[in-house]
């Protein structure tokens, strides 16, 4: 998984396929990274995702919580269309952490 | 039912069967000629109900899952996702969204939201001790040259 630290933003590319088996590792890099770096913002980029279930879900509102924690800010980036619909079905909106459009702005 | 092709596949409850789940199902209606939002749609669906087996139904053990697929007329899909698990003592609270007894696993409990919402139709069967069985179904578009 490509990481980039830039200020105090840390970005994660995902890419892929986010599921129950792929979110552990996901989710293990991303709270390590976070505890190790302490990033005010924490960014999910979402541009190359190919396929995602409610465990990317499950990985975007535990994210939430250790940011919480940090006293940081997480933001969801890069969402492709076919994501929108699982993003919209699970009320992860109220958090208020969804970007809009697709980018990629460090590829 | 009048099953126009059917097949039935059998996988150990290991997450890393869980692609290969959805995969093999999407592998086995593309005859049908769907869209991609459909088969997203059923890829989707089937992987709710393939995790809820690896993480619910053999909690801490390995078993067997059991999928059959069939196609029926009318471009419909019917997909039967069944285990010899824990089963489920409460079917109607297990289906409320946000609902999870695996929150340690960061999981949203979403999956039998997102099958309704990604199906046409949902059934649940459970015997506590026995097993679940999870039946989606969904009818796909007709295209023009397949009529």
């Amino acid at each position: 998984m490509k990481t980039v630290m830039q200020g105090n933003e840390l970005t994660l590319f995902l890419s892929g396929d986010i599921d129950h088996h792929s979110a552990r590792a996901i989710r293990e890099t991303a709270d390590g990274l976070v505890q190790e770096k302490h990033p005010g913002i924490l960014k999910l980029n979402f541009a190359d995702v190919g396929f995602m279930d409610s465990s990317g879900i499950g990985l975007i509102m535990g994210r939430y919580r250790t940011m919480q924690l940090y006293g940081g800010k997480l933001r969801v980036t890069g969402v492709p269309d076919e994501l929108r619909r699982i993003m919209e079905l699970s009320g992860i909106n109220a958090l208020d952490v969804l970007e809009g459009g697709k980018e990629n702005e460090y590829t | 039912m009048n099953i126009l092709n059917e097949t039935t596949i059998t996988l150990d409850s290991r997450s890393c069967n869980e692609a290969y789940a959805r995969g093999a199902v999407a592998m086995f209606i593309a005859s049908l000629d769907p869209t991609v939002s459909e088969i997203n749609d059923i890829r989707t669906a089937v992987s709710e109900a393939v995790t809820n087996c690896v993480v619910h139904a053999y909690r801490d053990t390995v078993g067997k899952i059991r999928i059959n697929i069939r196609i029926l007329p009318e471009n419909t899909v019917y997909i039967r996702i069944s285990d010899k698990g824990c089963g489920i003592s409460d079917i109607k609270k297990a289906m409320e969204p946000l609902y999870t007894t695996a929150p340690e696993q960061e999981r949203a409990g979403l999956g039998f939201a997102v099958m309704q919402s990604f199906c046409d139709a949902v059934s649940v069967r459970s015997v506590p001790g026995k097993g679940t069985s999870v039946t989606l179904r969904k009818k796909l578009s007709l295209r023009c040259h397949n009529v």
